[in-house]
């Protein structure tokens, strides 16, 4: 009588393989996905339209995101200026239109490329309040309550900084903070506070919401929060 | 009259199940964190953020204790058969399937705890992290939607999902499908 051959034995290999695969890829796995996603990046663009995220996630610390009404809106600008104001939304749409195409970075890893932000610069904010000269930098506060975060007077002239009340040619999304929300390319999100209701100026930067368990203060992208490039 | 054989033992019964929970209960809070979409219609973040991190704990945890309590030697037996990728009491792709899922199991939990604590230390911040945890994410779902599938709707195969709730499957089915384990079987 022939004997069956003993079969192969594959699924501890196949196992440990899958394992040391994922476990390795916090090694490469972001450098061969932008890889992969720059090869894939004209099909990806036909079909971003139906794709259920496009890239973002939506991030918020309270259980509930702000409802914006245009009716009853308000940007505060106050703390150390000659002229504190209170802005609508529609004397904002009236201020000088900055537009921009940057990338926005996640300090948990992912990223959004190529998004067309429109909005106004700070410099014409503040035009309107002229900062006293003891202002060194800005608080700015969420109407997502308790989220507040802080920039330089210096980091809030860097030429993309922006505060946004368009994205990709809509106005801003609630989820994405509508009405307005601060935008700083070159730090990681967590400083593009969202929902923005106010700024106030102040001597100096404090710790913001993430800060206080213990992100950086200063989070640029690839050199703040254990990441180097 | 028709006559069942027995396939499945309460332990791997048990087992299945409770991997079968847990999986769809962090899928559903994992795809509400995800979604853009779910996550503006659900909100209450912070609590879904808390469930889908408790409920990766409890998923592993009742894995362990199904594992402690169970039938560990019957549990044994399955993990060889699991080794040889020959057509038994399970195919090829069902062996595939599990030891995929086993190991994508192991993955989630090692990628979202250093979510959790990358979240609290930066000595445990990857850039790599979430392409890892999103990507296993994408291929458990793939997975789980050809696993449904074929347990649920595929005509042929769907008669299995008997040997999963009850134990037992009939036995003409099993000889068209498994002649190998009937055989056995009979030894």
């Amino acid at each position: 009588m022939r004997e069956e051959p003993e079969p192969r034995r594959y699924g501890r290999g196949l196992f440990l393989l899958t394992v040391a695969g994922g476990i390795s890829s916090l090694a490469w796995g972001k450098a061969a996905w932008s890889h992969v996603s720059g090869v894939i990046s004209p099909i990806a663009a036909t079909i971003a339209p139906i794709l259920p995220t496009q890239g973002w996630r939506i991030y918020t610390v309270s259980d509930s995101m702000p409802t914006f009404d245009p009716a009853t809106y308000r940007l505060r600008v106050g703390g150390l200026v000659q002229k504190p104001v209170s802005l609508t939304y529609e004397h904002l749409l009236a201020l000088p239109r900055a537009e921009q195409v940057t990338t926005f970075h996640c300090v948990t890893g992912w990223t959004v490329q190529n998004v067309h932000w429109a909005g106004v610069r700070l410099n014409d904010v503040f035009d309107l309040v002229r900062p006293l000269p003891e202002a060194g930098a800005l608080q700015f506060v969420s109407n997502e309550n308790p989220y507040i975060d802080y920039l330089t007077m210096q980091q809030s002239l860097l030429p993309e900084v922006m505060l946004a009340y368009e994205m990709d040619g809509k106005p801003l999304p609630r989820e994405h903070g509508a009405p307005l929300r601060l935008i700083i390319p070159e730090m990681y999100g967590y400083k593009n506070v969202k929902w923005l209701g106010g700024i106030n100026l102040v001597p100096q930067a404090e710790q913001g919401y993430w800060e206080q368990l213990g992100y950086d203060q200063n989070a640029w992208v690839g050199r703040s929060n254990g990441y180097s490039s | 009259m028709t006559r069942y054989i027995p396939r499945f033992s309460v332990t791997e019964r048990v087992l299945h199940w409770v991997n079968a929970l847990g999986f769809l209960f962090v899928a559903a809070t994992g795809l509400i964190l995800y979604l853009p979409s779910l996550s503006v219609l659900v909100e209450r973040r912070p609590l879904i953020k808390d469930m889908h991190f408790w409920g990766g704990i409890g998923w592993i945890s009742s894995l362990a204790l199904v594992v402690l309590f169970g039938d560990k030697r019957g549990l044994l037996r399955a993990a060889r058969e699991l080794e040889r990728f020959d057509h038994d009491r399970l195919n090829v792709g069902q062996k595939v399937n599990a030891i995929l899922m086993a190991a994508f199991t192991i993955l989630f939990f090692i990628s979202g705890m250093l979510l959790w604590l990358g979240e609290r230390d930066t000595r445990y911040r990857f850039a790599s992290t979430v392409v890892l945890h999103d990507g296993v994410m994408f291929a458990a779902l793939t997975l789980f939607v050809g696993h449904l599938y074929l347990a649920v709707l595929h005509p042929a195969t769907r008669h299995s999902l008997r040997g999963m709730t009850r134990g037992s499957v009939r036995e003409d089915w099993a000889r068209v499908h498994y002649p190998r384990w009937v055989d056995s079987q009979r030894g």
